[in-house]
């Protein structure tokens, strides 16, 4: 008779073959390409999948445990958050545009990359390349649930949140990363990946990240504090995957370099003006700054972006182009597009208002080149139309660029008091952009962008004929609470009255 | 095509000409002017005469600017676009070259209170 024998368990390398490299195969029955029939399309040449590093080697068992226990961490916090009105420790209730503009622009970003993933996963031979985007796919859909989830509370007591679904596809300033999403989405697997994965996960990460984060410690916001170190360590698995593909795409063929150096050179512009919203929230919308945008900029993007770039440079990779624009902005289009926001508030799911003097002084002490010169005088000059009872308001309503769908606010380079005006004419049709960099991108696939659904030309059509209570009620906006100053909004009157109550006695 | 692809893609482009009938979308622009944070969008018949366009639509919105005061439609510079051109008041949108998406800048030479010269 035999003793029965424990079977040895499963050492950690065989555990990683069994669950992740092993669970692909060599078809026998269907050609390669036919399973697999948007590799070749993007012209990147790949030689052989197995080459792919997976840098996390995370197999599904312990991507379950771990994410899991973030979730039961991050649950509790957040019930306590809400069963505690936690909201009432946020420094005051203008910081909530923040919020209200990361759950209208950015939350839904998040979906639209976990889509993204969830295709790539699919569509790349490699297993590796598929089980890490099989798990970044499920990452990105925790990250809109979570963030949702967070801010769900402030929803229950104050206004601009409750419409955030509908407005990401119908409003203005949504459609800036709604149409980011959807021309990664819309092009290759490679390209999806370079973009988001690597321009936006990695290189431009933490000019999203950690002003939002930090802004939201800064300002007594637990909830989406508690959301970010919940992501963080999803967030560093990001980057390495990003990191990763360029890597691998650049070691594989000599001929990946020109369309991988291109799709940098438009994903990192395409991103540069995505995070000029950040930019704004950053100088203007927190009553707690962080520091200034221009700090952020020089830290992340210019040291950090800086030694990136250096180091990819062995592949023959250079800096984006646009890099040098890119830096002279980053004193300008905070107050470009903020100035914007207030004058266009009362069509924004989120409250604006006039910097106060403390406010000017600190946008001075940070922007010593600018601020002063080129900014103070309109924020002069529009305060000074509020208190004549005449509040300036812009329904001349905005040209957007075709690209990134931003309004036009920026100025030329080198001449900052020169709104920046590009066009070009495709099939008898013209076009106008914000600048070179996203010119450059429609000329180089005119075809997609002609599609550009921009929400200004369409308020015109069908359904809301340029009606503009129409369009509102269409959005989701209510006008009086929803949209215009934060001074004398309901959430302004809420609030304090809910302080003064809790600190009656 | 020089949009890579899997197919054919060939499309309307989403706000031609043809989706608007007989009205387009202008855009205008006061050069220096940035109080207007970018240059304004607006939805007018083609037949429209300039003079009424600058006069009955562009002129309100302009009045925020402490030079809407001074300013003098004949004194300024004109440009379609890159492109310069002579205004012609009376004549309409459309015979002044202004065609579906055109965009009108205006220039002010010496007339820009709130922005620096430079």
């Amino acid at each position: 008779m035999d003793m029965p024998v424990k079977k040895p368990k499963l050492g950690i390398k065989e555990r990683y073959a069994f669950l992740t490299r092993d669970l692909g195969w060599e078809p026998t029955y269907q050609p390669k390409d036919k399973i697999y029939p948007y590799t070749r399309y993007e012209g990147i040449k790949i030689h052989d999948w197995d080459k792919w590093e997976d840098p996390f080697r995370l197999t599904m068992d312990a991507y379950w445990k771990y994410q899991a226990e973030k979730e039961r961490k991050f649950y509790a916090i957040i019930d306590a958050h809400a069963q505690n009105n936690g909201h009432l420790n946020i420094t005051d209730a203008r910081y909530l545009t923040a919020l209200k503009l990361f759950l209208q622009a950015i939350s839904p970003g998040e979906y639209a990359a976990h889509k993204g993933f969830a295709r790539i996963g699919r569509e790349f031979e490699g297993v590796g390349t598929q089980v890490a985007c099989q798990m970044q796919s499920l990452d990105e859909i925790r990250h809109a649930q979570t963030q949702i989830h967070a801010i769900s509370n402030y929803n229950k007591y104050y206004n601009g949140f409750h419409a955030f679904a509908q407005q990401r596809d119908r409003i203005w300033y949504t459609s800036v990363p709604r149409s980011f999403f959807d021309d990664a989405m819309s092009g290759g697997p490679f390209e999806f990946i370079t973009a988001i994965g690597f321009a936006f996960e990695y290189v431009l990460t933490n000019l999203l990240f950690v002003p939002f984060m930090s802004g939201a410690a800064y300002n007594g916001d637990m909830a989406t504090v508690t959301f970010g170190f919940s992501a963080q360590s999803d967030e560093a698995r990001h980057m390495t995957l990003g990191l990763e593909c360029i890597k691998f795409m650049l070691e594989q063929d000599p001929d990946n370099l020109p369309i991988v150096q291109k799709w940098l050179d438009k994903w990192f512009w395409r991103g540069l003006r995505i995070l000029t919203l950040v930019g704004a929230m950053m100088d203007y919308m927190l009553p707690k700054r962080v520091m200034s945008w221009k700090e952020a900029w020089q830290i992340y993007g210019v040291e950090n972006g800086g030694a990136l770039f250096r180091d990819l440079a062995r592949y023959g990779v250079r800096v984006p182009k646009g890099w040098d624009i890119a830096n002279e902005s980053a004193d300008h289009v905070s107050h470009q597009l903020m100035l914007g926001l207030y004058q266009w508030s009362f069509g924004t799911s989120f409250h604006a208002w006039i910097p106060s003097d403390e406010d000017m002084d600190w946008l001075s002490a940070k922007y010593p080149d600018t601020f002063d010169r080129y900014y103070r005088p309109r924020w002069d000059h529009i305060r000074k139309l509020a208190e004549a009872g005449t509040p300036y308001q812009n329904v001349g309503l905005a040209q957007l660029c075709n690209v990134c769908q931003l309004p036009a606010v920026f100025t030329e380079p080198g001449d900052p008091t020169r709104h920046s005006h590009r066009q070009t004419e495709h099939e008898g049709e013209i076009y106008h952009f914000c600048s070179d960099g996203c010119r450059d991108i429609f000329l180089d696939e005119p075809e997609k962008y002609v599609q550009s659904w921009l929400p200004m030309p369409q308020l015109f059509n069908a359904p809301n004929f340029g009606d503009v209570g129409k369009w509102m009620e269409w959005v989701g906006l209510v006008p009086g609470q929803d949209n215009g100053d934060y001074q004398g909004s309901q959430d302004q009157a809420d609030f304090e009255a809910w302080k003064h109550q809790a600190s009656a006695t | 095509m020089a949009v890579h692809a899997i197919g054919n893609y060939h499309f309307a482009p989403r706000d031609h000409a043809g989706i608007y009938g007989d009205h387009q979308i202008v855009y205008f622009c006061w050069d220096r002017h940035l109080l207007f944070a970018a240059p304004f969008i607006l939805f007018v018949p083609g037949e429209m005469s300039l003079g009424e366009f600058l006069e009955e639509r562009i002129k309100p919105m302009l009045a925020p600017d402490p030079d809407a005061g001074v300013l003098e439609w004949a004194e300024a510079r004109w440009s379609n676009g890159p492109v310069a051109f002579t205004p012609d008041f009376n004549a309409s949108l459309t015979a002044n070259g202004i065609g579906h998406k055109g965009k009108i800048i205006m220039s002010t030479p010496g007339l820009n209170s709130l922005i620096p010269d430079s």
